[in-house]
């Protein structure tokens, strides 16, 4: 009897780390299924305090996007055709800058606007400001090189033939970057989705201060924190819904475009 | 292991023809390098003057320096060594294998070139339309640039580097990948434009070109290129001549020899 009791309990012994596992993995889509149910719950619901969250991250992003291509996209161009010393070593500054953390640049903008810093005099410490200069200073290496990259592989490929029809550098780099819009538009959602996705950065400068500073970001991050993981994933999902919805609606102009261009360009000329 | 033709060939120097009338374009011991760090030499020592209204063909295998000379002589590509020297006042249109247009409409593609020569937007147009017309494309205006054929791609280059009236026009492998019609009508085309019979002298046609076929019908002077060097610069009906360009450069012949096959 004793040792059929003993046969018994090494038989559960033996079963436990698979029950384990299992039951982790129960919790875990029961977790992710409460945070899907609260995503929509959180969408449909029309929570006035979601949606300042919301339209506050796409405002700080977008603004920093909008100021960051107008810089980066000139830039970018020029540099692509642009011959000059030391352009070499200002292409790899420029290339490392895309590897800078966030929250380092978080931390520059912070010692800048802080009230002993240069820019002190101005109060945008943990104010929407702050987040946009932040964020401007995040994505322009990123717009910059990447511009320059699909302006200079264009320029390598066609310049010599705008050359011989009297394009001087200047009219180059803006023709170029032009005739590249479709490719440059990837680019800036690809800095949109890197402005509207840290969180270091606005974290440091923002203050996450609720209904003044709070980006989905940091609300995520501060759920987190307090353990209502169904509630910050459910965040995570609104925000991947809104870049979702934002490439779509880059998707449909493009193909607009090419179709009131008369034709897609099939036979696109090297 | 060098074939001994080649070697021969490389050795030899040049006949130089000489222009009978005016010069409007001249290279003096023309080097040119390429590459990042110049490894490549693709220009060595080229002497050539080309006179106005000459019509001169480039041949020579690929590789040989024909599409580098013709950018030379435009002026796109510098020189490490020599002096490129031009008349004044010369308008120079140059015509790529793989002609680039711009995402844009065909009419506004035409103007584009126009426009960056300064010539204000409708004027641009207006002559923009009178060179489609020209080259029968008029009905195609408002198309896609970048949907056409490829012989109306090159039609469309054509005119574009027309409307531009050039003195000289430098063409690298203007029919090549084209169907037999579509070469037909841009070599047509090419004739028409270098004859300019609105004009008192006919334009200076330079070009590069694997078809022997169409060097008989356009040219005037035929160059041979090898490895970057000048060897052969003849009139057409001597070059055509089997036992002329044996004594002047065996390994021209060699290459005339096999182009024919």
């Amino acid at each position: 009897m004793g040792q059929e009791a003993g046969e018994e309990w090494t038989a559960a012994a033996a079963l436990q780390p698979a029950l384990l596992k299992f039951d982790r993995l129960l919790r875990f889509m029961s977790t992710f299924s409460d945070s899907l149910t609260t995503a929509v719950g959180l969408i449909t619901s029309g929570d006035p305090g979601l949606w300042a969250v919301v339209l506050r991250s796409l405002a700080v992003s977008a603004t920093a996007c909008a100021i960051a291509c107008g810089l980066g996209l000139l830039a970018g161009a020029r540099l692509a055709t642009a011959r000059f010393a030391g352009r070499g070593a200002l292409l790899t500054l420029l290339n490392t800058s895309l590897a800078v953390p966030s929250v380092v640049v978080g931390l520059v903008v912070y010692l800048l606007l802080s009230r002993s810093g240069p820019l002190g005099f101005l109060g945008w410490l943990f104010s929407f400001q702050a987040m946009v200069v932040a964020q401007t200073l995040l994505v322009l290496p990123l717009v910059t090189a990447l511009t320059r990259q699909v302006v200079e592989d264009a320029e390598n490929s066609h310049g010599e033939q705008l050359r011989s029809l009297g394009a001087g550098n200047g009219l180059r780099a803006v023709l170029l970057a032009w005739d590249e819009r479709y490719a440059l538009l990837t680019v800036l959602l690809t800095a949109f989705g890197r402005a509207v996705s840290e969180v270091g950065a606005v974290m440091v400068v923002g203050g996450n201060i609720e209904g003044f500073t709070r980006v989905m970001t940091t609300a995520i991050a501060l759920e987190t924190s307090k353990g209502d993981l169904p509630l910050a994933l459910g965040l995570g999902l609104v925000l991947l819904a809104v870049v979702l919805v934002l490439n779509a609606l880059v998707s449909l102009l493009r193909r607009w475009g090419e179709r009131a261009e008369g034709g897609s360009p099939v036979m696109v000329a090297a | 292991m060098t074939d001994m033709s080649d070697m021969t060939s490389l050795q030899r120097e040049p006949e130089v023809q000489l222009p009978a009338g005016p010069i409007c374009l001249a290279l003096r011991q023309a080097d040119v390098r390429l590459g990042i760090t110049g490894q490549v030499h693709a220009l060595r020592g080229v002497d050539l003057r080309i006179g106005v209204g000459e019509r001169v063909a480039l041949v020579g295998s690929n590789g040989s320096g024909k599409s580098t000379l013709l950018r030379t002589l435009h002026g796109l590509v510098p020189l490490a060594a020599g002096s490129l020297a031009r008349s004044p006042d010369l308008r120079v249109a140059m015509l790529f294998q793989r002609p680039y247009l711009m995402r844009l409409s065909v009419l506004n593609n035409i103007a584009l070139g126009l426009w960056l020569q300064g010539v204000p937007r409708r004027s641009a147009v207006t002559l923009a339309r009178e060179a489609l017309q020209r080259v029968g494309m008029e009905d195609l205006a408002q198309r896609n640039a970048r949907a056409l054929s490829g012989g109306q791609l090159q039609r469309l280059a054509l005119a574009r580097a027309w409307v531009l009236r050039p003195s000289v026009w430098l063409l690298d492998e203007p029919t090549a990948s084209l169907d037999p019609h579509a070469k037909h009508e841009v070599e047509a085309l090419i004739a028409d434009f270098c004859a300019q019979p609105e004009q008192q002298t006919p334009a200076t046609l330079v070009f590069a070109s694997h078809n022997l076929g169409q060097v008989k019908r356009l040219a005037s002077r035929v160059i041979y290129l090898e490895r970057g060097r000048l060897l052969v610069d003849l009139p057409v009906h001597e070059f055509f001549n089997p036992e002329r360009l044996q004594a002047v450069c065996p390994g021209a012949h060699l290459f005339l020899q096999g182009e024919s096959l």
